[in-house]
């Protein structure tokens, strides 16, 4: 294990003595070799455990129906749609590292954007599943899709809920496509390196015939930056449309325009913060710390901070507006959370969506990764509180006082949402363990290059 | 190691993705279409019953009424299954031993219904009147198709929704005179010389028919 970045240069994105091929037998080893760490095998395992309750969970839904669930009137919105938002946003940060960042030519994302894209990926399938479940009879789910179906029936669309179905499947699409035609070179480099045949089979088939070529490196690059510019906007798109699923409604707390740019902000904050609970303990189990140096983590950290305050301006504006509109209903929700019956949740969002993240702005802890995981957890855990608070908040109390009432998880809510969690974990420890967690090919091109060299891009360096 | 893929698997890997494309274009067709077919609609496909009814002998041959055993249809949302007295009003004379007819007998001595399986059964939560429908000039034969000519009956429609829809959203194409509701056979062009076009058009001014495709027309 390479310790080197604590006595390099505190910014530089990779650790000294790198050089191509050593880059190359660091990553792909760790898919390659035999030997896994410990903690792999335990987390795997209690997770798949977790994912196995999912399983369990959906099919007594199944089985009995949604009435297993907690939502009822008034709150008809529950865990289902509080995970399906939260999920959705973490999955934000991927696009956010692989588009943006590409376009922005911020070379820091080399290192993480492949496990982002991959938590990416798996957090969409988390989040996918709550509102197809939610729809009580899932295996109609095709209604939703505009087909020349026997019903003579188009679905109805100038309704939110159907655009979010059209902006999570798109998401969904470009996500996997992104990170797969990213994969390819590296799939490559793996099929190369493979000693077992299977291996050779399966990484030579997932690779397409790449050879490395100057024509494919063309072609990828290409591609590579098309769909760069074509996922940017959904970053953007995806959670605003989530937003309108509330903002179209006429509900109190519901109705505001500063939705879509406060979900957005929401989203990236949630997304970085669940890239930095993955990729910590991933740089201390398999000795990356040399390839997500402290840099990385710094900069996730002042990302963390920026988008916090969008989030904390969202609140503020949404509080003042409740004040400025006149509206009674409007008074009423905002008091309603900071004093109503779900109070608790409400300030423990503030407190850890808001403050917590400020001890951010010491560079010291922006480099120390108990106080980073201490930040990512509380903005993970505030910002399933938000959506507790936008969704349950607003139903349980609206304009008539006799349709007033309470909601609370059933433990099958609670079951399903750990479930989900276990999925999620199981699905990116098995990626970890069958593909190069980190970009081989975009490594090469941060690695140093020697005097009276100069070479291009991330393609011309990228040969081993 | 050596690499285990040969040079043509390049070109294999192309054609697969125009095979796989194709397959995908042919599930999704499949998985839109098979709710069309017969097999999952049982259209056209003659029910057991406890007798074997023809209305191509009591419709077609004799020429009796719809209403004579249909009795409630132009009153009621549902068109009525004739007790066994009806029956017995003609069978008790002619085939009043025939062995086909025994369970219509045993109904009658025992005050009990023969247990007809339905044909036209649509799922609880359609709300369906006959009535209206009737009154407003649409034929039984729209729906039911040529009654007397099914020996055994049988849905001539598949009572899809678009079905449903397709008159909803243009009834003009299929109102008759109202005298005529009860006809098999009817045809403005043979009879009134006038297209169906027209005839419905005017029919639809002068009896008030409105296009509905409201959810709750048929979802209440």
């Amino acid at each position: 294990m390479s310790q080197s970045t604590h006595h390099g240069d505190p910014d530089a994105l990779i650790g000294p003595g790198h050089t191509m091929a050593t880059l190359t037998d660091k990553i792909s080893g760790i898919v390659l070799t035999q030997k896994h760490p410990l903690q792999w095998f335990a987390i795997t395992g209690i997770a798949a455990i977790f994912a196995s309750l999912l399983g369990l969970t959906v099919l007594n839904l199944f089985f009995t129906g949604i009435g297993v669930w907690g939502p009822n009137n008034p709150v008809g919105w529950g865990f289902d749609i509080i995970n399906f938002v939260w999920w959705i946003g973490i999955g934000h940060a991927g696009t956010l590292i692989s588009a943006i960042l590409l376009l922005l030519k911020q070379e820091w994302r080399t290192s993480i954007n492949r496990s982002a894209e991959a938590m990416t990926v798996f957090a969409v399938m988390c989040a996918g599943m709550y509102p197809l479940l939610h729809t009580g009879r899932p295996w109609l789910a095709y209604w939703l899709l505009p087909i020349p179906n026997t019903m003579g029936m188009w679905p109805q669309f100038r309704s939110p809920l159907i655009w979010d179905v059209f902006a999570v499947s798109t998401y969904a699409t470009v996500s996997m496509l992104f990170w797969y035609v990213g994969l390819i070179p590296d799939f490559a480099v793996l099929r190369d390196k493979a000693t077992k045949k299977v291996q050779k089979v399966v990484y030579g088939m997932l690779a397409l015939g790449w050879r490395n070529a100057a024509r494919h490196w063309d072609r990828y690059e290409t591609a590579y930056l098309l769909l760069a510019g074509m996922s940017t906007p959904l970053v953007l798109s995806v959670h605003t449309v989530v937003s309108f699923d509330f903002a179209a409604g006429i509900i109190p707390g519901w109705h505001t325009t500063v939705f879509p740019p406060y979900f957005v902000a929401g989203a990236i904050f949630a997304g970085f913060a669940m890239v930095l609970t993955l990729s910590i303990p991933l740089r201390i189990w398999y000795g990356v710390d040399d390839l997500i140096t402290d840099k990385h983590l710094d900069n996730m950290a002042k990302v963390l901070l920026a988008t916090g305050w969008i989030v904390t301006y969202g609140y503020a504006v949404e509080a003042f507006m409740c004040f400025y509109s006149g509206s009674t209903y409007e008074e009423f929700m905002l008091l309603n959370r900071l004093k109503g019956p779900y109070w608790f949740q409400y300030w423990s969002l503030l407190l850890t969506n808001c403050l917590l993240p400020q001890i951010m702005w010491i560079p010291k802890l922006r480099r120390n990764i108990w106080a980073l995981y201490f930040v990512a957890m509380s903005v993970n855990i505030g910002m399933w509180l938000e959506r507790y608070i936008i969704i349950v908040v607003s139903l349980h109390r609206d304009f008539l006082p006799s349709s007033w009432g309470m909601y609370a998880g059933s433990r099958w809510d609670w079951a399903m949402f750990l479930g989900t969690l276990g999925f999620f974990t199981t699905a990116f420890m098995l990626f970890v363990r069958f593909l190069p967690m980190i970009s081989i090919a975009e490594m090469k091109a941060l690695v140093p290059h020697k005097p009276g060299l100069t070479t291009g891009g991330r393609g011309a360096a990228a040969h081993h | 190691m050596a690499q285990v893929f040969p040079k043509s698997s390049n070109t294999l890997s192309k054609a697969s993705i125009v095979v796989a494309g194709l397959v995908v274009a042919a599930l999704g067709l499949a998985t839109i279409n098979i709710n069309r077919t017969t097999y999952v609609n049982t259209q056209s496909m003659p029910i057991d019953q406890v007798v074997q009814f023809t209305h191509t002998h009591h419709v077609g041959s004799l020429g009796i009424d719809c209403r004579f055993c249909h009795f409630s249809v132009e009153e009621s949302s549902f068109a009525g299954i004739p007790p066994s007295k009806t029956c017995m009003g003609c069978h008790s004379v002619v085939w009043k031993d025939a062995p086909i007819l025994e369970p219509v007998r045993e109904s009658y001595r025992n005050d009990t219904s023969v247990e007809w399986t339905r044909v036209h059964d649509l799922p609880e939560f359609v709300y369906f009147n006959h009535s209206i429908h009737v009154n407003k000039g649409v034929g039984c034969e729209s729906c039911h198709g040529r009654v007397d000519k099914m020996p055994l009956m049988m849905r001539e429609n598949s009572l899809n929704m678009e079905w449903c829809l397709a008159c909803h959203r243009a009834p003009e194409k299929f109102l008759r005179p109202k005298d005529k509701v009860f006809t098999m056979g009817w045809d403005p062009v043979k009879e009134l010389g006038v297209s169906q076009e027209e005839l419905g058009l005017k029919l639809k001014e002068e009896n008030h028919v409105q296009s509905r495709t409201n959810c709750a027309t048929c979802h209440r």
